[in-house]
């Protein structure tokens, strides 16, 4: 299972092992972890798109698979309450070298933050809102369509 | 033609609803006329800011086709991650 959206927690060290459990022609793992940040954020809570969200995630893992030589992929968000320094999101990627494995890291994050249907909402002292999506984030996932020959 | 409508996020909480049904004229068959007619009932889908769209859990631009019995969800840009 490469892909799983739910409430639950996951084990960092548990789903990196996993990558390469019974794979020797891996040799190198990348991973990515978000968590939610603190401050003014008391709270957040994700909502998503069910019937959509895991077949995005599915497309952007296809997509990087195509890109690079990759043996694994993993990728969990979670959804629904969270609070400041819980984890949100996991993406890790095993290949055969460190260069594909860094490159799909980042391009499947960049890929999430502007393809994948979830929404932050924010409570603070002063209420609750809805977090803006950010420029640098399209930004981000263009580049690496700048890059394309294709 | 009947579409399935679905709303997410400050969309949804600016017009009050998360899903509907509603029944479009045949001949306006894009993403865009949907836009148009349904904004006479929701002035915020006209007047929100880089507003998204999905045809059958896709992302798509305001230029698609859409048919009968299309689920077809609106809402901001994502903010996952």
């Amino acid at each position: 299972m490469e892909i799983a959206v739910q409430a639950a927690d996951f084990d960092v060290g548990a789903e990196i092992s996993a990558l390469t459990a019974a794979d020797p022609e891996a040799g190198a793992v990348a991973s990515f972890v978000g968590l939610v940040r603190g401050g003014k954020v008391r709270a957040m809570t994700l909502e998503h798109y069910t019937a959509m969200t895991e077949a995005a995630l599915a497309d952007i893992v296809t997509a990087a698979k195509k890109r690079w030589k990759l043996r694994a992929v993993r990728v969990i968000h979670r959804v629904g309450c969270l609070l400041p320094g819980e984890r949100i999101v996991f993406v890790g990627v095993a290949s055969a070298h460190r260069g594909d494995a860094f490159a799909a890291c980042e391009f499947i994050m960049d890929y999430l933050k502007t393809q994948a249907p979830f929404w932050k909402k924010e409570e603070t002292a002063e209420g609750a809102r809805w977090v803006d999506a950010r420029e640098t984030d399209d930004l981000a996932a263009r580049r690496w369509r700048d890059g394309e020959e294709d | 033609m009947t579409l399935k409508i679905l709303y997410f996020a400050s969309i949804s909480e600016a017009i009050g609803e998360t899903a509907e049904s509603f029944d479009m004229e045949p001949g306006m068959t894009t993403l865009g006329a949907l836009r148009t007619a349904l904004g006479e009932l929701h002035p915020e889908l006209l007047t929100a800011k880089n507003l998204r769209a999905a045809v059958n859990r896709k992302m798509c631009d305001w230029d698609a086709v859409i048919a009968d019995g299309d689920e077809i969800a609106f809402f901001p840009p994502v903010t996952g991650g």
